[in-house]
């Protein structure tokens, strides 16, 4: 399903050029639940941005479903992203001034469907969070876990067939952290593939195949199918 | 992306933050309000113009003393010109230039005016019966001056309706004798009551025999004659009789003027119309001022919603879904301002002559159609630049702005 082969992430700051990412190559299945594990700094984050096509890599090359990305334009990549991908950020990253309803439906906006559709397509997903009768509340009435089930329901709402989760539990209780983990597991045993980068060894443990980064490479890789 | 998404997404943003809104559109509002305000103004005025100076009767020929190589224009009367304008020109005339229906001669002036013990200085007239025809003022009790009181040079004296109210009250004035410019003249009529034109108010002048006038004013010239035609097709025949009499007359020589309402007419609508245009500019330059605003506030707007464009983007919004939102915003405030500068700039213009009746305006839809395209075009030209830096924003440091 995905392909990443000799990929390097190089950012130029003031002259200096820093290696982000050396030479890391991965392949993914269709239907995998995947943790991405590693110290801070590592390149986690820019390895998942390069899986969610947010971010181009320096050299190396990236197939999606079989399509090299490094080709596709821009439009190419945001309409990947709005169909076949969904997001999940530490940070939850709503959009304040909406309602958790409307959040649902942003990317549903973008791929065209109707205001009438979104509504009724967006609402089965926050029941399924658990989130029905808090469809109307902006963001800041919600909790850390509530916002997190949200930015879910939203990544969902276009039935993509890959989640990608940035530490989803990073800013959450245990608790909490826990309900967000199950309905992660859930949607992997619907059919989804699912990466989660996490610190946390309890969340990889449940992970069928766990991938260590260090530095900016790939240093173990256990789990494999 | 629909229209009406993007519509409805830029119109929360503005919605949300009203108060910012608002001090954005206020430039707009102010900048369309002034174009619109001026620009009827401007036209109020020519339209003004035009009427006061058609309504003064149909067309007039004004033939002044003294030569000017320019056409149109204004003369002072008579300074130091070589050959004088004379009675005896007027008269020629009547006679000789049979297209010529009058040719009334003009002198006038102010003087000091009393009665018992009270005076003032007004604005007097010399002229004949003629007067009463080619002017359109008419007189209402006596009678007006008459060709017998030119010819004997009477001392008579007809009130503008001001001048009588304010020495006579509701008193008889007709037959009363008052002093004016130190000789005694009896007074033989009022005249209609006519209000204002062109800044002159008509009621308030008073009117005598030429000849008279030209004792008062100790002159032996006239300081025009106004002369009418009864068909606007013989004007131009009426301007060459009038040449082929007077420069017999004078010695072979064409040392007088005529001008025509018409060329009077399009002199003050072109002075008019350059005024209104430069009143417009200064307004438009307002409107630019107001775009600037436009501006800046999007440059604060895209910033401050950089985290907002990162997820959106990360959730599948092109380029152009992005340019579009801000390109609307901006374009919604500048249409909004405008729609709303329309409103009180024409609500104002027509109020304004209701308090101030010196200003008269007249509100056209060329004006409101193009301060509103204008104000719409402003939204795009400022929106363009602050919408395309949105759109060009990569969608991992924008996510990474906090
Ligand atoms: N835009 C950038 N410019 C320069 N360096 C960057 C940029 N983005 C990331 N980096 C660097 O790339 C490295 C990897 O960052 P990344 O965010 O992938 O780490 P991470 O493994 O996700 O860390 P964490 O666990 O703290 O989230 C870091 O050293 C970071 O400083
Ligand atoms: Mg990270």
């Amino acid at each position: 399903m995905l392909e990443l082969s000799h990929i390097t992430k190089i950012y130029r700051m003031g002259g200096v050029d820093i290696t982000v990412l050396s030479d890391v190559s991965l392949k993914v299945q269709p239907g995998e639940l995947i943790a991405i594990m590693g110290p801070s700094g590592s390149g986690k984050s820019t390895i998942m941005n390069m899986l969610g096509c947010l971010d181009r890599p320096t050299s190396g090359s990236y197939r999606f479903e079989g399509r090299e990305i490094s080709s596709m334009t821009d439009d190419e990549l945001a309409s990947i992203r709005n169909v076949k991908i969904g997001f999940v950020f530490q940070t939850f990253n709503l959009l304040p001034r909406f309602s958790a309803l409307k959040n649902v439906e942003v990317p549903l906006i973008y791929s065209g469907v109707p205001a009438r559709l979104r509504k009724e397509r967006a609402m089965p997903l926050l029941q399924q969070v658990g989130l029905f009768e808090r469809m109307d509340h902006k963001p800041t009435e919600l909790s850390g876990g509530q916002q997190q089930r949200v930015a879910i329901a939203r990544a969902l709402v276009n039935h993509p067939p890959l989640l990608l989760a940035d530490e989803p539990t990073g800013n959450l209780d245990s608790r909490s952290g826990e309900e967000i983990l199950k309905i992660l597991i859930g949607l992997n045993q619907q059919g989804v593939t699912v990466i989660i980068v996490t610190h946390d060894q309890t969340v990889a443990a449940r992970c069928k195949r766990i991938i260590s980064v260090k530095d900016g490479q790939i240093i173990d890789d256990r789990g494999q199918p | 992306m629909n229209f009406l998404e993007t519509f409805r997404v830029a119109f929360e943003a503005i919605v949300s933050n009203k108060v910012r809104s608002g001090l954005t559109m206020l430039g707009v509002i102010i900048g369309v309000m002034a174009v619109i305000l001026l620009v009827s103004i401007g036209a109020g005025a020519q339209a003004y113009i035009t009427k006061e100076l058609t309504g003064m009767g149909t067309n007039l020929l004004v033939i002044t003393p003294g030569k000017t190589s320019m056409r149109g224009g204004f003369h002072p009367p008579s300074a130091g010109t070589v050959r004088k304008l004379t009675y005896d020109d007027s008269q020629a005339l009547r006679r000789r230039a049979w297209l010529l229906t009058d040719a009334v001669p003009l002198v006038f002036g102010t003087g000091k005016l009393k009665y018992r013990n009270m005076g003032r200085d007004i604005m007097i007239i010399g002229t004949t019966p003629e007067f009463q025809r080619v002017r359109n003022l008419f007189v209402d009790t006596g009678s007006y001056i008459s060709q017998g009181d030119v010819d004997s040079k009477s001392k008579v004296v007809v009130l503008g309706t001001k001048v009588k109210e304010e020495l006579f009250g509701s008193e008889n004035a007709l037959g009363k004798v008052v002093v004016l410019s130190d000789a005694r003249y009896r007074v033989v009529g009022v005249m209609q009551k006519k209000g204002t034109s062109l800044g002159m108010d008509i009621d308030d002048i008073v009117y005598i025999p030429v000849t008279s006038g030209q004792e008062l004013f100790d002159t032996d010239s006239l300081f025009e004659i106004i002369a009418s035609t009864p068909r606007a097709e013989d004007v131009d025949r009426a301007i060459a009789q009038i040449k082929d009499v007077l420069i017999k007359r004078h010695a072979h020589k064409e040392d007088f003027t005529i001008q025509t309402q018409g060329a009077m007419l399009e002199t003050m609508n072109t002075i008019l119309g350059v005024l209104t245009a430069v009143l417009g500019g200064i307004a438009g330059i307002s409107l630019l001022v107001g775009g600037i605003g436009i501006m800046n506030i999007m440059l604060v707007s895209v910033r401050e919603r950089t985290r907002e464009i990162g997820i959106r983007k990360a959730l599948g919004a092109r380029n152009s879904d992005i340019l579009a939102q801000f390109m609307i915003e901006a374009i919604t405030l500048s249409g909004a301002g405008g729609v709303i500068g329309i409103i009180l700039g024409v609500g104002l213009a027509l109020v304004i002559p209701v308090f101030v009746d010196v200003l008269p305006t007249s509100v056209s839809l060329w004006s409101i159609l193009m301060a509103f395209f204008f104000s719409a075009a402003v939204g795009i030209f400022f929106g363009v630049y602050p919408a395309r830096k949105a759109s060009l924003q990569d969608p991992i440091q924008a996510l990474r702005w906090e």
